[in-house]
C-alpha cells in the first residue's frame, strides 16, 4: 500500500511542529506575559514607589522634591510615627500568635484524625467565611461586638459581665465597648486570618508520615515529646507559611482598624492617609518599607532557626 | 512443640483486633519464644502486620491478652513497652541527622549528650555504617537507611525487636545479603526478632520458627523444615513452596487413598518412558505437556495417562537448555517414594 499524498501541512501544523523542536522559545513565549506583569507592572510599580521614599516633601510648597536623601526617613523614625509601627508590629505579632495557638490543634484534627465527611466538613467550616465579603463580615463583627451587641449580652447572661468591664478598664488594650477597643480589634484580625494559618499547617502536617510518630513513641516517648520532637519541627514550614499570612496581613491592613478599635492609626492608615489626605508620598512610601523590611528580617530569622530545614 | 519450658517472650492468648467488622486478626493464641528469630509470613491482608502492630502497641486488642515478658501489655502505650520497631518505610526522622536518628530513644530517656552519643557510635558500627553519622536520612541510599533504622531500634536493647518487612524495599542482591547480616546480628545480640514477611524464601531461610498466616489465623506454626515439608494445609503447602495438589480420582490412582495430599515437585524424578523405578517408588506415566527451563532448574509439568497432571522440577545437572526444550511432548514416566506424598489436614480448603 502507498502513503496518500499528504498535503502541504497548514500553518498551525508548522507552528506545533516548530514550537516542539524549539522547547526554549515554546517557555519563553509562555512565560513572558506572566513575567512582564510580574516584573513590569508589579515590582516595577512597587520599586517606583519605594524609590519615592527617598525623595522629600517641600512643608512649604506641598511638592516633591526629587533628589535622593533620608529626610524622609528621619521623618519616619520620629516618636508619633514609631508609636504608629509598634502598635501595628505588637498588634501583627499577638494575631500571629493566637492564631497559631487556635489553628494547630484545628489542623491537628484535620490532618491525622478527620476522614472523609468529617475532612469535607472541615475544609467548608474553614473556608466558608472566605466566601463572603471581607467588609460584610468586619461589619457585622462590628455590629457582634457593639456596647449592645450579642457578644455583651451573651457575656452578661452567662454572668460574667464585670469580668469584660474589668478587662475594658485596663489600659491600652481596653476602651469603651469591645467594638472600640484593641481587644475587639485583635478578637476581628484573629478571626479573619484564621484560615490562612489553619490550612498551610494542616498541608504540612499531611506530609508527616503516621509512621514517624509512631517511631517516636515506640522508641519511647510520650505525646508531649513526640510533639515537641517530631511533629512541631516537621510542620514549623506550615506555622512559617501560615505567620508570614497572619503577620503580613495584619500588618498591611487599613480597614480593620478603621472600623473596630480607636483612632490611632495603624501602618496600613498611615499610609492610606499619607498619600492620600496628605499627598506626602514619600513618606506613603517610607511606611511602605516598614513591613517589607519586617518580613525579610522574620523570614531570615526563620530560616536561621531552622524553620524550612524540613523543607 | 518442645516439651521443656522456654521462656516465653510473647503470647498471644485468643487475640483479636477488628476493623470495623473485619476481623484483621481472629483469635490467635501464639507463643514466641524468647532469643528466637521468629517470622510471620502471609500475603497481604493475612493479619501478620497486625499482629506486630499490637505487639508494638499500635493496636490495641479487641479481645483476648498479650503478654511480653509475662506482663500484660494489650493495654499499654508503646512507649511503656520494652519492645522497638524497625519500619517498612524506615521511618526516619528526616530533620535529624543519622547520629541524632540512632540517639533519639537514649535522648528521650534522659542520657546525657556524650553517653548518648557513644551509645549511637556503638550502634552504628554493629550495623556497619560507623562513617555516616553527620548525614541526614535524605542523602542515604535505601540499603543505608535500612541498616539506620536497624541501628536506632538497636541502640535501646529492647527485650524484642519487631521488624515489620524490613527488606522489603531492596533490590534482590542487597535483600539476600542484609538477611545473612539480620541472622548474624540476632545470633550476636540476642534479643528476640520478630519478623514480618510475605517471602516465603526469606522465611525459611531467617527463621528459627515461623507462623504462616492467612485470614487473620495462623495456620501453622512450626520450625522452617517442619513447615515446609510436613504441611498441615493446602494453603500452607502452595503458599511455602510450590507443591502438587492431589485429591480425589487421582489420590485413588496415583496413591490408593482417599482425601487431600501433595507432592514437592523437586521430590518427583522424571525419567525415560518405561524406565525401572526402585522396589515400592509411586510410578505414573504420562506424556510432558510444558517445560520452562530456569537456569539451575527446569519445570515439567506432564499430562498423566488417564487423566490428571504433575509438575516435577528437575535439577540440571547434565541437561543443558537444548536438551530441555527437547523434551516438549515426549513420554515420560514420573516416580517417586511413597513417604513424599503428604496427607493434609482434612477439611482445609485451600
Amino acid at each position: 500500500m502507498s502513503a496518500p499524498p499528504s498535503p502541504r501541512p497548514g500553518w498551525t501544523r508548522r507552528l506545533s511542529t516548530f514550537l516542539i523542536a524549539h522547547p526554549r522559545v515554546t517557555l519563553a513565549l509562555l512565560l513572558a506575559p506572566p513575567m512582564a506583569w510580574l516584573g513590569a507592572v508589579y515590582l516595577g510599580s512597587l520599586g517606583a514607589l519605594l524609590a519615592q521614599s527617598f525623595f522629600t516633601l517641600d512643608d512649604y510648597t506641598g511638592q516633591v522634591v526629587r533628589e535622593v536623601s533620608l529626610a524622609t526617613y528621619g521623618k519616619l523614625f520620629t516618636a508619633a510615627h514609631m508609636d504608629i509601627v509598634l502598635r501595628t508590629v505588637a498588634m501583627a505579632a499577638a494575631v500571629t500568635l493566637a492564631s497559631v495557638t487556635l489553628g494547630f490543634p484545628v489542623a491537628y484534627l484535620a490532618a491525622r484524625h478527620a476522614r472523609g465527611r468529617m475532612k469535607a466538613l472541615f475544609y467548608l467550616g474553614v473556608l466558608l467565611p472566605l466566601w463572603s465579603s471581607y467588609l460584610v463580615r468586619l461589619y457585622a463583627w462590628r455590629l457582634i461586638l457593639a456596647r449592645e451587641g450579642v457578644a455583651t449580652w451573651f457575656i452578661e447572661r452567662v454572668g460574667l459581665l464585670g469580668a469584660l468591664e474589668s478587662v475594658l478598664e485596663l489600659p491600652v488594650v481596653g476602651g469603651p465597648s469591645l467594638s472600640a477597643s484593641y481587644l475587639g480589634m485583635f478578637l476581628v484580625f484573629v478571626y479573619m486570618w484564621l484560615p490562612y494559618m489553619v490550612l498551610p499547617i494542616q498541608a504540612a502536617l499531611e506530609r508527616v508520615p503516621p509512621s514517624l510518630t509512631e517511631a517516636s513513641s515506640d522508641l519511647g516517648a510520650r505525646p508531649r515529646s513526640t510533639f515537641r520532637h517530631v511533629l512541631l519541627p516537621l510542620s514549623l514550614p506550615g506555622v512559617v507559611a501560615g505567620s508570614i499570612f497572619t503577620f503580613s496581613l495584619t500588618l498591611g491592613d487599613y480597614i480593620i482598624p478603621g472600623v473596630i478599635g480607636q483612632s490611632s492609626l495603624f501602618i496600613g492608615q498611615a499610609v492610606l492617609v499619607q498619600q492620600g489626605t496628605a499627598g506626602n508620598i514619600p513618606l506613603a512610601a517610607a511606611f511602605s518599607m516598614v513591613p517589607i523590611v519586617i518580613m525579610a528580617a522574620y523570614l531570615s530569622a526563620a530560616r536561621r532557626m531552622g524553620a524550612f530545614d524540613a523543607l | 512443640m518442645s516439651p521443656e519450658a522456654r521462656p516465653v517472650a510473647v503470647r498471644f492468648d485468643g487475640v483479636s483486633r477488628r476493623f470495623g467488622d473485619v476481623p484483621a486478626v481472629n483469635a490467635v493464641t501464639l507463643d514466641i519464644f524468647d532469643g528466637e528469630l521468629f517470622t510471620l509470613l502471609g500475603p497481604s491482608g493475612s493479619g501478620k502486620t497486625t499482629c506486630l502492630r499490637l505487639i508494638a502497641g499500635f493496636e490495641r486488642p479487641d479481645g483476648g491478652r498479650l503478654f511480653i515478658h509475662g506482663v500484660d501489655s494489650g493495654g499499654r502505650p508503646p512507649y511503656e513497652r520494652d519492645v522497638n520497631t524497625v519500619f517498612q518505610d524506615y521511618a526516619l526522622f528526616p530533620h535529624m541527622t543519622v547520629e541524632e536518628n540512632v540517639a533519639y530513644g537514649p535522648m528521650i530517656r534522659g542520657v546525657p549528650r556524650a553517653e548518648r552519643r557513644k551509645l549511637a557510635a556503638e550502634a552504628l558500627e554493629l550495623v556497619q555504617l560507623p562513617e555516616l553519622a553527620a548525614r541526614r536520612p535524605a542523602q542515604l541510599s535505601g540499603g543505608q537507611r535500612q541498616r539506620v533504622a536497624l541501628a536506632r531500634a538497636l541502640v535501646n536493647r529492647p527485650r524484642v525487636l519487631l521488624l515489620d518487612e524490613p527488606l522489603g524495599a531492596l533490590d534482590l542482591k542487597l535483600r539476600q545479603q542484609m538477611q545473612v547480616e539480620l541472622k548474624a546480628l540476632q545470633r550476636k545480640v540476642g534479643i528476640t526478632f520478630v519478623y514480618v514477611t510475605h517471602d516465603q524464601e526469606e522465611a525459611l531461610h531467617l527463621s528459627d520458627r515461623m507462623a504462616v498466616m492467612r485470614g487473620g489465623v495462623i495456620e501453622q506454626v512450626g520450625a522452617p523444615g517442619e513447615v515446609y515439608e510436613e504441611p498441615r494445609t493446602a494453603f500452607v503447602a502452595g503458599f511455602v513452596g510450590a507443591s502438587n495438589l492431589i485429591s480425589g480420582e487421582l489420590a485413588q490412582r496415583l496413591l490408593g487413598t482417599a482425601g487431600e495430599l501433595i507432592i514437592r515437585p523437586e521430590k518427583i524424578s522424571v525419567l525415560p518412558a518405561g524406565a525401572a523405578v526402585a522396589d515400592g517408588a509411586c510410578v505414573a506415566d504420562g506424556r510432558v505437556a510444558e517445560v520452562a527451563y530456569l537456569g539451575a532448574l527446569s519445570r515439567v509439568k506432564v499430562d498423566l495417562e488417564g487423566g490428571g497432571a504433575l509438575t516435577a522440577v528437575v535439577q540440571n545437572v547434565e541437561a543443558g537448555h537444548r536438551d530441555v526444550a527437547k523434551m516438549q511432548g515426549q513420554p515420560v514416566r514420573l516416580s517417586w517414594r511413597r513417604e513424599h506424598a503428604r496427607a493434609l489436614e482434612p477439611g482445609a480448603p485451600s
